[in-house]
This record gives structure tokens, sequence and C-alpha cells, in this order.
């Protein structure tokens, strides 16, 4: 199914199970935490054998030889895998094809070059450490490693009226600089591999988001046709764009076992995951707003100053929500990047807003006390009726309900707009608030559900579930529309085996591979429908039943009933702006003497579409607003200044908010239906909860001490520099 | 890591023994040394593991003070009855630092032979003097974020990391040491840890083969005690700047101001000249100030962490307020 018009009449509404949106827990949730559940890692394979890889201690050059007697010498080790195919570079997001190769070729401190396969892992990691490496390292002089300092390429541009002539007529105007510093995905699970081959056919179990595309990219790189390859990615142990695509562990891993005839499992170090894995870019962001005395805008300009690599396309897509978020006649929007020798930049937890929205939002915040309009008021006058620029409308838009009830859950008190209000012993409490903004993806997807003649069903499709949920909404989905109890669907995911799903990333899952699930069963109901004697549309499953009459088990006959659902996006994108919207609402402390902030209560109000589980969305939800604190408050990854290596790459030193740094957080789901986003009338959640959530934290710290800081993370050296002395 | 012989004796007589040689090391928690061992910037050839030692009991000393055992782990002491009534500064500090399922492990010596977390010597294709004499410094002109500002050289400008000890230095702790066919010997935990000078590769006055045996904490004293640990988050992350500190009041005026720093040197940063400025005092902004000035006289920032000199002065400022009850 192409959907190229509005889903107004959703056949979900219309069934009778009383499934879907229900709080259920995760199907998975007990497997995970009494660790059964097997990460990559973790399969039992026989006979296996460990590498290690081995990196680069310099920053551009090229690795002249690699001498391996000594290495082999050692107790234990099998080979040392120096091969052309093995990659250098993460793979982008959706690549679908091999990312750059020819690890000889250095592009970045940290670069892997080899790897040495041992019987033990121990051995294979001592092994590694004597792998002697002879290379012509680039003169430090020549490498770029600092964004600012070099000449940008111009990589988007749009512009329409006179921005300056906007911002010298304005009644207020804001023309505020802001940067954010570079971030690590930081997921749990390190990035891992396990490879079989058979002699003609390859088998990888791997830590990875999107199976459908990543299994091109394998057998890209190492030569072999899709058909003999095979990924398994059952259980994630989290994502967050650091592994949308193939990284050098699972090239590594596969080539090993090709040339070895033996199976080789490749686990990266904690410090190997950030030093060679997907960054987010760190950016220097210009924003210009022009308001009339009404705060209504009459001008929007957003700069971004991004980096990355040179050969890589992506780059971190700053502007993406201030394309559409606010009106304003007058707009200029612009990105540069800057080629530096740091590792890839890719696509890191909401790409593009999560560091874009912020700094938007604390300037509409400094536009607010310009022009002396509440903030959520000066948001609610700025809301545009149609894209901005292209005209086009908008599928569902619940900025202003997610406005309007945000601030009324958090009680939020326009009155104490000034800083420094309320002064609690050594610290200073005050509140700020900032809007959301996430445009909404979709993608191509397949699944198959099977009833069984059990009269159970099951799912099957190589989507992911990166420990959000999805074989439970999944589920839901299925039980919904052919009236099964959620304990009645099994749900099997993560395995190439299966039809194409959408892969999890950029919040699009839920909604494509839902409705890719959706379709099949509309498919299964047809059929039900016939072999009953009535109309789909009549047709009413409940519990295995047709409502008061023939039970499934009876109408299946003793046979399986099987039908593939595809799903394809179609051109209703060319007709409508789709987005998540929400708003956030933070009380922070800051404290008089040190600086220190610590958020004391934050809401959020999402409009996201339909709710698929009432609970995993809001766990969603809670996530995004948890890394909204890190983005806010504590995430940077540091650069040495002298040969760009990263510095803080351990999740000790690289700083993810700890359950004391997050207070309850309270979130409200804005009811909405979308026609136009997907079949199922879903939109992207994950994402959305971190796209703004920071400003609202860096509005409340001036709020709370006066202090406009600039920089994110707002840490306390940062805070007490900007903070009005007394 | 690289493979190294283990042993696990069961007298301290045989442990001191089993250490002397160069190249062997004590294993207490593991959860420093473990972790430099995996990224070979800890190299033993052989583990010497005391965890049968009985070296883990708290217990009051003769004159009133307090013995925590070498092997007593942080959670313990942390939540020992007399810890928290008598000297609620080390259980604050100790509760301060890592979290709950390293403090479990962790133990008193292994807390104060904990080594820098320095990103350069932690990183063994990185120059440093401490791990490898003699190759440079890679923080002096790197990401000195975390670095000290007090008592550097130009070898080395590492930070002490830990809490405990900050505590124990305001609290005026000795160590007792040990070694093989030699009796206990005492150091103040003051004087326990060293500058660096140029032999940044000595964190602390431990001789090869010696061994802690406890720290002794001397018979409690009058003053309220604080420990304030600065950092941008509010757990698992180690002080940017931090300030213990007992101090009393007689008839408004300070009477006595013990204090210790944490995140600004490569020792937990004792001056005596502080005690002497405040004591006799009427406390007030002023004297606080009078009290920076003395202790940040020759602090020097390394750009990165140049915010720790003002951080350290308000920090200062806020614990004497805090303990003297003076509105700042
Ligand atoms: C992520 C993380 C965060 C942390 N955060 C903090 C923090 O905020 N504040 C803080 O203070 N600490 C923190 N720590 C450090 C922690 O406190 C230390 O790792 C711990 O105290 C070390 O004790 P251990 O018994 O495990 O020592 P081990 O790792 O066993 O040993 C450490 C060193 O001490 C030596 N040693 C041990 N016992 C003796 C002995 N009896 N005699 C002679 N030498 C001995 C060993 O040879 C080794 O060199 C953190 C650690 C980690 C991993
Ligand atoms: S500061 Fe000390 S520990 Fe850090 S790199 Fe320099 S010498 Fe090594």
């Amino acid at each position: 199914m192409k959907q190229d018009q509005p889903a107004t009449d959703c056949k979900l509404d219309q069934m009778s199970q009383d499934l879907l949106g229900k709080p259920i827990a995760r199907s998975e949730g007990l497997a995970k935490v009494t660790g059964t559940a097997p990460y990559a890692a973790e399969y039992p394979v026989d006979n296996c054998l460990e590498g290690v890889l081995v990196t680069a201690p310099f920053a551009r050059g090229t690795v002249t030889d690699i001498d391996t007697q000594a290495c082999l010498a050692m107790d234990g080790v099998v080979a040392v895998v120096e091969d052309e195919r093995m990659t250098a570079r993460a793979a982008q997001g959706t690549a679908g094809e091999a990312p750059v190769q020819q690890p000889r070729t250095v592009c970045y401190w940290g670069q892997p070059i080899a790897l040495v396969v041992a019987e033990t892992f121990e051995q294979a990691r001592d092994a590694a450490k004597h792998l002697v490496i002879s290379f012509d390292a680039d003169d430090l002089d020549d490498v770029a490693f600092d964004p600012n300092a070099v000449d940008p390429e111009n990589k988007e541009s749009t512009s329409q009226g006179d921005l300056t002539r906007a911002m010298n007529e304005a009644s207020s105007n804001v023309d505020a600089r802001l940067t954010t510093s570079g971030h690590a995905s930081a997921a749990m699970e390190p990035h891992a591999a396990i490879a079989e081959w058979d002699g003609s056919k390859l088998t990888v179990y791997a830590s990875l988001q999107m199976l459908n595309y990543n299994i091109a990219e394998l057998a890209d790189a190492v030569d072999l046709e899709e058909d003999d390859v095979r990924l398994i990615s059952r259980y994630v142990g989290g994502g967050f764009g650091s592994k949308l695509g193939i990284s050098e562990e699972t090239v590594a891993a596969a080539i090993a076992a090709m040339q070895l005839e033996r199976p080789v499992r490749v686990v990266m170090s904690r410090q190997q995951v950030f030093q060679c894995i997907m960054r987010r870019s760190e950016t220097t962001q210009r924003l210009r707003l022009a308001s009339g005395d009404d705060g209504a805008l009459t001008g929007f300009g957003h700069y971004a100053l991004v980096s990355n690599l040179p050969g890589e396309e992506f780059a971190e897509p700053v502007l993406q929500s201030s394309q559409f978020l606010y009106a304003g006649e007058n707009r200029l929007l612009e990105m540069d990047v800057a080629r530096v020798h740091r590792m890839t930049a890719g696509s890191v937890r909401a790409p593009g807003e999560a560091v874009g929205m912020p700094a938007l939002e604390v300037a509409m915040d400094m536009l607010a006390e310009e022009a002396g309009v509440d903030p959520v008021e000066l948001r609610l006058r700025n809301i545009p009726e149609n894209h901005p620029v292209e005209g086009t409308p908008f599928s569902s838009h619940k900025l202003a309900e997610c406005l309007k009830q945000g601030a009324e859950a958090f009680n939020w008190d326009s009155g104490k707009r000034k800083p420094r209000h309320t002064k609690d012993g050594e610290w200073w409490i005050g509140t700020g608030m900032a809007s959301a903004a996430r445009v909404h993806n979709v993608s191509e997807a397949k699944a198959r559900v099977t009833l069984k003649a059990d009269g159970t069903a099951m799912v099957e499709t190589d989507m992911t579930d990166i420990g959000t949920g999805t074989y439970t909404i999944l589920g839901q989905v299925a039980g919904e529309m052919l009236g099964l109890p959620r304990d009645k669907v099994l749900v099997e995911l993560g395995d190439t085996q299966f039809p194409r799903g959408s892969g999890s990333g950029g919040s699009w899952g839920a909604a494509s591979v839902g409705s890719a699930v959706f379709v099949a069963c509309q498919a299964l109901r047809k059929k039900l429908a016939e072999r009953a004697g009535v109309s789909e549309d009549e047709l009413s499953l409940k519990d295995g039943a047709i409502s008061g009459g023939t039970s499934l088990v009876d109408l299946l006959d003793g046979k399986d009933l099987a039908e593939e659902g595809h799903y394809e996006p179609g051109d209703i994108d060319e007709d409508f702006v789709a987005a998540g919207f929400g708003a956030y609402f933070a009380q922070v402390r800051v404290n008089r003497f040190t600086g220190e902030t610590r958020v004391e209560r934050m809401t959020g109000a999402f409009g996201f579409g339909r709710v698929l589980n009432e609970k995993t969305a809001r766990s969603q939800c809670i996530g995004g607003m948890t890394w909204s604190i890190g983005v806010a408050l504590t995430e940077a990854l540091h650069f040495d200044p002298v040969d760009g290596h990263l510095v803080n790459c351990d999740l000790a030193e690289y700083h993810v908010p700890v359950h004391r740094d997050v207070p309850d957080l309270d979130v409200i789901m804005v009811e909405e239906r979308d026609p136009a986003a997907s079949p199922i009338q879903a939109k992207g959640i994950g994402e959305l909860g971190m796209c703004g959530g920071a400003a609202a934290i860096a509005n409340a710290i001036y709020n709370a001490c006066g202090a406009r800081v600039m920089d994110f993370p707002m840490t306390p050296d940062r805070v007490l520099a900007a903070m009005p002395y007394d | 890591m690289r493979p190294f012989q283990y042993a696990r004796p069961d007298s301290l007589d045989h442990a001191t023994q089993l250490t002397a040689p160069e190249d062997t090391m004590a294993i207490a928690g593991g959860t420093n040394l473990i972790d430099l061992m995996k990224l070979q910037v800890e190299t033993p050839q052989e583990l010497i593991d005391i965890n049968r030692l009985t070296m883990g009991e708290i217990a009051d000393t003769d004159d009133g003070g307090l013995r925590i055992g070498a092997l007593a782990t942080n959670t313990a002491t942390a939540a020992h009855d007399r810890v928290r009534s008598d000297y609620p500064l080390l259980a604050r500090a100790i509760l301060a630092g890592a979290t709950q399922q390293l403090r479990n492990k962790a133990t008193t010596g292994g807390n104060l032979c904990q080594r820098t977390r320095c990103y350069y010597f932690t990183n063994i294709d990185q120059p440093c003097n401490k791990r490898d004499p003699g190759s440079g410094c890679g923080a002096i002109k790197g990401i000195a974020r975390l670095h000290a500002i007090l008592g550097t050289s130009n070898h080395c400008i590492a930070t002490y990391p830990g809490d405990m000890a900050v505590a124990m230095a305001a609290l005026d702790a000795q160590v007792l040491i040990t070694r093989e066919g030699e009796k206990e010997r005492t150091v103040p935990v003051r004087d326990f840890h060293r500058l660096p000078g140029d032999t940044p590769e000595k964190d602390n006055v431990l001789e090869a083969g010696e061994i802690i045996t406890g720290v002794t904490l001397p018979a409690p004293v009058e003053g309220k005690q604080i420990y304030r640990k600065v950092r941008e988050r509010s757990s698992y992350a180690f002080a940017l700047v931090s300030v213990a500190a007992v101090v009393a009041m007689t008839d408004g005026r300070i009477s006595r101001a013990n204090l210790a720093f944490g995140g600004i040197a490569h020792k937990p940063w004792h001056d005596p000249r502080l005690s002497e400025l405040l004591v006799g005092e009427t406390p007030s902004a002023a004297v606080f100030d009078k009290a920076a000035d003395l202790l940040l006289e020759d602090a020097q920032g390394y750009g990165e962490n140049d915010f720790k000199i003002p951080l350290t002065r308000r920090a200062l400022a806020a614990t004497l307020a805090d303990a003297t009850g003076v509105e700042l």
C-alpha cells in the first residue's frame, strides 16, 4: 500500500479488541532483566575466535607497514587480518552501501586499521597492543581539527524577503550566537558482532538498527550477494543513531570469519565505541529574530556551522524544524560544513533538532524578554497557518494545545519573568519553557502476519527493537486488527530472513512498520470475512472469535493463513508537512556560589499522533527529556587541540545524566490523530522528547539567576562566568 | 591487559613478602586497578590479592579515635555508626564519590591509592610523564579541564581525584603502612600524597613492597563538619573542586578551621596558613575572601581549568558561610 491520501477513517478505530494504546509492559522485558535475551556478543557459537581491532594513534596519514611477526608469535594468536575491504568509518544511516574502506588511509585518530584474532579475548587484546605499525603521519599543522578555524563549505541556503531590513525595522530583535558541543550516542551495549561463514553463506549476529539497509552495506563491503548474507539483531542494547549503519566491527568479523573459516567475534571496547563510531557534530549557530510590538515575527534567521570528515555527505540537519516552526516573512536559513579530522559525524539522537531547537528556543526566550511578551504567548502568536515558505498545509498541528496543556499542568507563572525572583538559601530558583518540534519521517516497510491454525498469530519482519517497545506495539496492532489478546500474538524481529522492515531510526519505526502490519492484517481480515460470509466492514473479531460466533480456529480449519503487508510512504509528503510538536517546562535550581544547576521538575506535552502503547510512548518521552537534560547540562565530547583525538571516551568521563540528575518527569500526551502521517495515524515519538528541552532548562537558568549562557552544556563554570556577580 | 601471575596470601607477612619485588601490585577491590590493567596503563607481572587478609575491621582506638582497616569497604565505612556520628564529614565525602556499586567494592587502601583520571594518563597512545616518565605531558597543552591549579610542575598537572582522602586530610588522619620485616610506620594523610615535581610517576610516599594496613582518625573534635563537592553531574562524577571543613566557633569567632581541598592539586590540598588566618576572626565575606586570596596566591590555570580558581574561591566562601552561619 502506497499512501497518497490522508487515512481519515482508520480501521483501527472500528476494532473491538481494545488492545491498541493500552499501557502494556514490554513483552521482552522479563527476558532482558533476567539476562536471557541475547545481545549480539552473547550468542552461543561453538569454536568462536575473538578479534580485537587495532586503531591508528594519529589523525591523518598512511599506514605504510604492519609487522605481524611478533604478534603472530604470541600465545593463542591465530591471525592478523588486514584487508582493504575492512571499513574505516561507520556507514551513515540508510546508506545501503559500504562506507569508506581502505583502512590504511587514516582520516581520524582512532580509526581501525587491522584486526588481531586469537583463541581468547585476553590473548587478542594483549596481542593487539603488540602489533607493530609503521606509518607516515601528516604534519599536525596541516591537519584541520577546529571547525571554527577552517573555511567551511556551504551546505544549504534558503532565503525569502530581506532579513537584514526586517532586523533593522523591527521593534524588537535578537541577534544571538550559540554553540552546542559534540555528542556521543552513548548506548549501553557496545558495538559487537559474531560472524559465521559456511563456505557460501555468511551469518552475522550484530547490534544494528536497520537490517534492511545493513544487509546491503555488509554485502557490498565483503563482495557478496545480499542473498548470501543473513543478519540477526534480535535485541539491541540501545542505538541512538550509532547503529543505523554498519560499523567497523561487523565488517572486520565477517572478513575474518571468511578468511579463517571459523566463527569470529569482535566487540569494540568502550573507548573504541567512542573513538570510531559516529559523533554528533558540534555546532556554532547564529539566530536572528525580528518582531513587531506584539512579538509577531517579521524576520527569522538561523545560521549553523557544523563539521564532518572530508567526503561525508551527512551534515547535522540543524535547521530542519526552523524551516517551518515559526512564521516570519523575511527568512534566511543557511548552513555550512567545516571539514575536520575528527571521527565521522552522523546521526545521533534526534539529529538536527536536538541541537538546533535548543539554540532557537533560547533566542525565542530572549525575544520574549525584548518584546515584553510572555514566552508561551510568544510561541502561540507565531504558529504559522501553513509552511511559512512553501505554503503547504500541516497534516495536523498540536503545538498550541501542547503549549496550553503543558503550561497549565506545570502551573506556568507568566508574572515571574524577571530573573532572580526566588532565592532559597544557596539556590536561585527559576522556570523556563521551550517548544518542541521534530519532522515526521516514514519509510517503506514490509511485515508478514500469519494466522496459525491454533488461533494464534505471528508477526515477522526484520525490523529491530532497540529497546523502544517495537515487539510490544506490533503485537498490539496485530492483536487489535485480528481480535487477539496480546499474548496470542508472537512477534519475531531482527532477522533478515523475515520481510524487510523499515529499521529503527529517525523515530519512524512504529509508524512505518506498524503500518505494514496493519496492511497485512487488513488482507487477512478480508480473507476471514470471505470465509465467514460477511463483508470486511462487518467482521468484528474479539478474543479469537467472530463476536458471538465462530472461532478463528474453526475459520482457519487446520491451516495457517499468511499475508505480507507492504507499506510505502507515497506522495503525501508533497501535500502536507507532517511533524511532531510539543512544549517543555522546567524548573531549576542554580547554586549561587558554584553555578551548579539541578533540574527540579520538568513537564513535557507532546502531540505525535496516535498513541500505540501509552506506557512505551511515555517511556520514549521520558528518555527524550532525559537526553534534553544531558544536552543542557552535562554532555560534551572534548577533542585534543593538538592531535584531534577524543579525550573523554568512556561513560565515566562523558557525562550522560544519572538518576540523580533526573527528577520525576511529567509527560502529557496530547490527543491527536494524524491521517496524513501514516495509515495508522501515528507519528514518530522518541526523538521529539529531546528537540528543544535543553532550552527550557537554559531559559530556566536565566530566569533563576540571570546568567544567559550561550553555550551548551551549561556546566558550572559557564554558568558562573555568565552569572551577574553579587 | 598483559598476562600476569596471581597470588592470594592468607597472612600480612606473606603478603608483604610477595609485594616486595618490583612489578608486583596489591589488588583490593580492583575497581581502579583492573580498569587500568585493561587499558594497559598498569602492567604488573604479579597481582597480590590482599582480600583474604583481616584488614577490614573498623574499631575504636585507645585515644578515642577510630581505626579503619585498609580493606574496609567504602560502603561499610560510610555506614559505620561512629563514622556517621563523630566524623560525618568522612561519611559524606565517601558517599559523594563514585556509585553504590563501586563503593561496595572500593576499599580504604585502594581509595587512597587510586590514580589520577587525567585523560592522557589513561590513553597509552598519548604522552604522559606519570605513566611513561620522560614522554611528555599531553594535558598541559591539551584538555586540562580536570587538572590542578596548585602545586603543579612542568612535568605533570594531574590531580588526585578522590574524595575520601580529602575528608581524611581535614580530619588529620594517619595512614598506617607496613612492609616485609619492618614494623608499621605512620604517615599523616596530609603527607601521604606528594606533589608531582619531576617525578610525577610517584603518586604518594608508598615504597615498593609497602602495604597500607589502615587509617586512624584522631579523637573527634568540636565543630561543624562539611563536605562540599562541586560537579556538573550530581552523582558518578569526580569533583571539579571539593572542600572538606571542620569549623568551630567560640563567642562569635572562629576557633577552629581545618580545611582541605580536592580536585585542585596532585594531593588533597591542605594549607596550614588558612587555619592560622581564620582562627580568631569574626567570620565575614571579607575574611573568607582573605582566606581565598591566601589559598590561591600561587594558583595557576592551564586554560581549560582556569575556572577552578574562581570556583575554589566561591566554594570556600560557601563552605565557610555554611559552617559559621554567615549569610552571604
Ligand atoms: C567510574 C568511577 C567513578 C569513580 N568516582 C569516584 C569519585 O567520585 N570519588 C572517589 O573518591 N573515587 C571515585 N572512584 C574511584 C574509587 O573510589 C576507587 O576506584 C576505589 O576507591 C579504589 O579502591 P579499590 O579497593 O577498588 O582499589 P584497587 O583498584 O584494588 O587498587 C587501587 C590501587 O591501590 C593499591 N592498593 C589497594 N589496596 C592497597 C593496600 N592495602 N596497600 C597498598 N596499596 C593498595 C593497588 O595496588 C592499586 O594501585 C571512581 C571509580 C570509578 C571506576
Ligand atoms: S598531567 Fe600528569 S598524568 Fe596527565 S598527561 Fe600530564 S603527566 Fe600525565
